[in-house]
């Protein structure tokens, strides 16, 4: 039987990468990314703690897909951002992004 | 409704009338003159209904309509305002009602509306004719709405002091007729005359005014209240007379009476403050007759009878009177015999004829004076309606003529008017003979009688002479006065064309003279011969008497006194008419003595004695030393030493404290730390993470040491 | 050590160092790729959780759309790839600095937590978990609510991102 820290260090473990990832990457495609390992980190946790309490309580299921939700909707208008973006200015490097300087 | 909430409700309709013509009828004349008199008949119909009611009470005197309320809070007392109706109220609310409401009807006569509206006149003169079709004919008042205004104002002020429980509402209805004397008297005050009789009127008057209002002050001081029948009451009027004044050896009862009554002088124009009265004829002539005889001048004299119980506390103080009021009469009426100007007899008449009044209180003659009071109100209300009826009757001549030099007030100009006026002089002579004392018949005998036989009666030679004399005088001017004006033949061009005026101005003075006239029968003596046994009571005595605690004995029957006004008046009236039944011109006069003719020289007296160091103070002592000298030279001396004070604070606190420090400092911190903190300002959203998670691991990392470590 | 416990280990160690391939890789197909391949570890996850349910959903959803999504964005942005430049900024020791901060911040947490050892309890017979779901999906008095401001949520997404990527050209 696998215990329940072994899922919470694993996913707590693909959250740092994500947000590794969504602090570092340049690209804005790759920050995407990132934040997707994280919304997926955050699913598994869900899932271990529905898993791991009272199974008849769907809760941990039900957010976990609530959270599906919102990570297509959050990619969709994500993407659909760095689209606009790279008509604009030409480019999707997010460093170069910065109209809201002092 | 009770008579007491009816009494309250007296002095409103004027004052409503006031604001609502000021404020949204100005623009019509009819409205306003219809809302004026509608205030003044309602105001009359009150007054009426309250009369007869007092009259169906027994023992009025004991029981008078009172009711007040709690005003002003002072401390621990309150300052109370309320009404009271007792047997002297209610004669002379009787009788001014009545000159109040026919003076307004009067009014809508004298200035001529329906007329057309005038060719050249404007607001501030006197309307000066239209022409109409080739004629020139009267034109109405431009400020016709505005007279109305005032003179509602002035009933207002009347009936509040007539209706008044104590001095100090009283006080407030004498303020307002003193500010509408001034209004009214300078009414056209696009004439200089006008505008500084007004003035004239305003500061005399007010002379006496300040003195009554330091004895009302004094009077609250010494009792604690103002109100008639908690200042009349045995203990309170022996305490008064009781207090030493310290001031002329008066008792205080002395000294507050006698401030009261230099109020007195200053409102109903006695020697020495009387110069006023002759100059306010520059006003509209029912404005004469609105203060001559219906208000101002009566509200003296009302306060005066008001205050008998007080004055008679102290003899020094009614000796005061009677002398004031003695010579006032005889020096007034000398002063009438001289004049040419129709109002200005009647001014000095009144005048003198007040002075009959004053002086009849001043030796004690209570009823008498109230009674003359009301009847001279009668009379020369009549008479100065009527003397305004010729006025404009001779204008209407002077337009015929197209003569504007010829004055519409000269009694010379006149002449013959009996067939051409013949309501205003069959009224003129009813009032004249009323005036003069004609026996029997009119009111102005019997009370002027009274007076005479109470001074008579109680040993008051002096006085008794004194009126006697004054008397004489009055029948003499009067006459002369119709005489030149009525009989004869007309002297003028502008005499001949002299029209009867419309009925609004002479119903007033059939309605009057009816009073001057059946007034007098209230009041006939018991034990007069023949008539006393006929009426078998003298109500008035009876009624008014009453006002007092201890009723004033009516004086004991005289042939003397009797046979005295009997020579006086008819010996007077006799006298002016053949002394001046052929006088043509001013020249065959030969009362025109100089000295009579300038009133005895008072108003040059006063201007050397008064008016010109007064100017010589105000311009030597007040403008070029205390102003120019001590005010502008201290103020020369803060200039400079505020200016020093200034720079200090301000070069020592204010710029290095205030402004660079806290001002220029602030900025600076918030400056440095803006230019220090920009460059986080990267526009990079990965750093703006990055800083955010810095701080969510401080504040977490602070909250864990804190809660679980601490 | 079971067997479920070793595959645990290979799976959750692959899963990783394939998301650590994801934020890392030059290209950003290789990186959408070996997002796929993440995704795909962390279904195996929910299998092993007994989430079957939750496993297809991750692939068809995830994998099926949303990094489908990621691959038509790269491939639309192509121009821009710079395969050749820096792919981490220049704070991207700082962003290191913060990931290991936070995985050692949960992880000293989950250390103290007292509800770290627990065992999972055996789902009872007979249990759909599925119809389950549903059921408290669509009930008034469980998740109705959530599940439709969720709908509602995706709508408004797709409203936007609709509209920020028309060209108004």
């Amino acid at each position: 039987m696998i215990p329940l820290s072994w899922y919470l260090t694993f996913a707590a473990a693909l959250f740092s990468i994500g947000l590794f990832g969504a602090l570092s990457r340049r690209n804005m495609v790759a920050i995407l990314l990132g934040v997707e390992l994280m919304l997926n980190a955050v699913n598994v946790n869900l899932v271990a703690f529905w898993r791991y309490g009272d199974v008849a309580q769907m809760a941990g299921q039900v957010f976990a897909i609530i959270v599906f939700a919102v990570a297509a909707a959050e990619v969709a208008v994500g993407l659909a951002l760095v689209i606009s973006v790279y008509r604009r200015h030409n480019t999707v490097i997010a460093e170069e992004l910065d109209l809201m300087k002092w | 409704m009770t008579t007491e909430n009816l009494i309250w409700l007296i002095p409103l309709p004027p004052l409503i009338s006031f604001a609502l013509i000021v404020l949204f009828t100005n623009k019509n004349k009819a409205l306003s003159h219809t809302v004026a008199i509608s205030a003044a008949f309602l105001s009359w119909l009150g007054a009426m209904i309250v009369f007869v009611r007092a009259l169906g009470v027994e023992h009025f005197g004991e029981h008078p309509f009172a009711s007040s309320i709690n005003w002003l809070p002072t401390g621990d007392t309150w300052l109370k305002v309320g009404v009271l109706i007792d047997p002297l109220g209610a004669a002379v609310l009787f009788f001014v009602a009545w000159t109040i409401l026919m003076i307004f009807l009067y009014s809508v006569g004298y200035h001529n509306f329906g007329q057309p509206a005038g060719d050249h006149d404007h607001a501030g003169l006197p309307p000066h004719g239209a022409t109409v079709h080739g004629h020139t004919v009267l034109s109405v008042e431009p400020m016709y709405s505005r007279f109305f205004a005032f003179i509602s104002l002035f009933a207002f002020g009347m009936f509040t002091l007539v209706v008044s429980d104590s001095l100090l509402t009283l006080f407030v209805g004498w303020e307002i007729m003193g500010l509408c004397s001034y209004l009214l008297i300078g009414f056209w005050y696009a004439k200089p005359s006008a505008r500084a009789a007004g003035i004239k009127a305003f500061m005399t008057t007010r002379i006496g005014d300040v003195f009554m209002l330091l004895g009302i002050a004094f009077l609250y001081s010494v009792t604690g209240t103002l109100s008639f029948r908690e200042i009349f009451t045995e203990e309170i009027l022996h305490t008064l007379a009781s207090v030493p004044s310290g001031v002329f050896g008066l008792s205080a009862a002395g000294l507050i009476g006698l401030l009261l009554f230099i109020g007195t002088v200053g409102k109903s124009a006695q020697f020495p403050l009387h110069v006023w009265l002759p100059d306010a004829m520059e006003g509209p002539t029912p404005v004469s007759a609105m203060i001559h005889a219906a208000t101002m001048v009566s509200a003296g004299v009302y306060a005066v009878i008001r205050m008998f119980p007080l004055l008679s506390m102290d003899e020094k103080t009614m000796t005061v009177v009677a002398f004031i009021g003695a010579f006032t009469a005889i020096f007034a009426a000398t002063i009438a015999v001289a004049q040419n100007d129709i109002k200005r007899v009647l001014a000095y008449s009144t005048i003198s004829q007040l002075g009959f009044m004053i002086a009849a209180l001043g030796i004690g003659a209570y009823v008498a004076a109230a009674f003359h009071l009301i009847t001279h109100a009668f009379f020369k209300a009549l008479l100065f309606l009527g003397s305004g009826s010729v006025i404009h009757g001779m204008e209407h001549g002077v337009f015929h003529t197209g003569n504007h030099k010829v004055d519409p007030q000269d009694m010379f100009n006149m002449g013959g008017l009996k067939d051409k006026m013949p309501i205003t002089f069959w009224t003129f002579l009813i009032g004249g003979f009323a005036l003069s004392g004609f026996p029997l018949v009119t009111a102005g005998f019997w009370s002027k009688d009274e007076i005479l036989a109470d001074a008579w009666g109680h040993h008051h030679y002096i006085v008794f002479a004194t009126l006697a004399i004054a008397a004489f005088f009055t029948a003499f001017y009067t006459m002369r006065q119709i005489t030149l004006t009525f009989l004869g033949s007309p002297r003028t061009e502008e005499a001949k064309h002299a029209h009867e005026t419309p009925w609004t101005m002479t119903t007033p003075l059939v309605v009057l003279a009816f009073f001057a006239v059946t007034y007098g029968w209230v009041g006939i003596p018991e034990h007069f011969p023949v008539l006393g046994p006929l009426v078998n009571n003298n109500w008035f005595h009876d009624f008014v008497g009453h006002t007092l605690e201890h009723v004033p004995e009516a004086p004991e029957f005289s042939w003397i006194p009797l046979l005295t006004s009997l020579v006086v008046a008819l010996g007077g009236l006799g006298l002016g008419w053949f002394v001046y039944k052929d006088v043509k011109s001013v020249e065959q006069d030969k009362f025109q003595i100089s000295f009579l003719k300038n009133k005895y020289y008072f108003d040059e007296l006063y201007e050397v004695v008064f008016i010109n160091p007064a100017y010589w103070v105000a311009e030597n002592v007040i403008y070029k030393f205390m102003d120019q000298g001590v005010i502008d030279g201290v103020l020369h001396i803060f200039g400079p030493v505020t200016d020093k004070i200034g720079s200090a604070i301000r070069n020592y606190f204010d710029v290095p404290v205030v402004n660079q420090f806290i001002g220029d400092g602030s900025a600076e911190v918030a400056w440095w730390f803006g230019k220090n903190l920009r460059p986080i300002q990267t526009g990079r959203i990965q750093q703006y993470f990055i800083l955010s998670l810095v701080v969510i691991f401080v504040v977490g990392g602070l909250l864990y040491y804190i809660l679980t470590l601490a | 050590m079971t067997t479920e416990q070793i595959i645990f280990l290979i799976v959750a160690g692959a899963t990783l160092a394939s998301g650590l391939l994801v934020v890392t890789s030059r290209n950003l197909i290789h990186a959408a790729l070996w997002l796929v391949a993440t995704l795909f570890g962390v279904a195996i996850v929910y299998t092993l959780l007994n989430a079957g349910f939750m496993a297809v959903v991750q692939v068809v959803v995830y994998i099926g759309a949303i990094a489908i999504l990621f691959i038509f964005a790269v491939m639309l942005t192509r121009k821009d790839m710079r395969d050749s430049g820096a792919q981490l900024n220049s704070n991207w020791w700082a962003g290191a600095l913060m990931a290991v901060l936070t995985f050692g911040g949960l992880f000293a947490m989950l250390r103290t937590w007292g509800g770290m050892s627990k065992t999972a309890a055996e789902i009872p017979a007979g249990f759909d978990q599925i119809a389950e779901l549903g059921a408290q999906l669509t009930s008034p008095e469980a998740y109705v609510l959530p599940f439709e401001v969720a709908s509602v949520l995706l709508l408004a997404a797709m409203v936007g991102a609709v509209y920020l990527a028309f060209n108004k050209k």
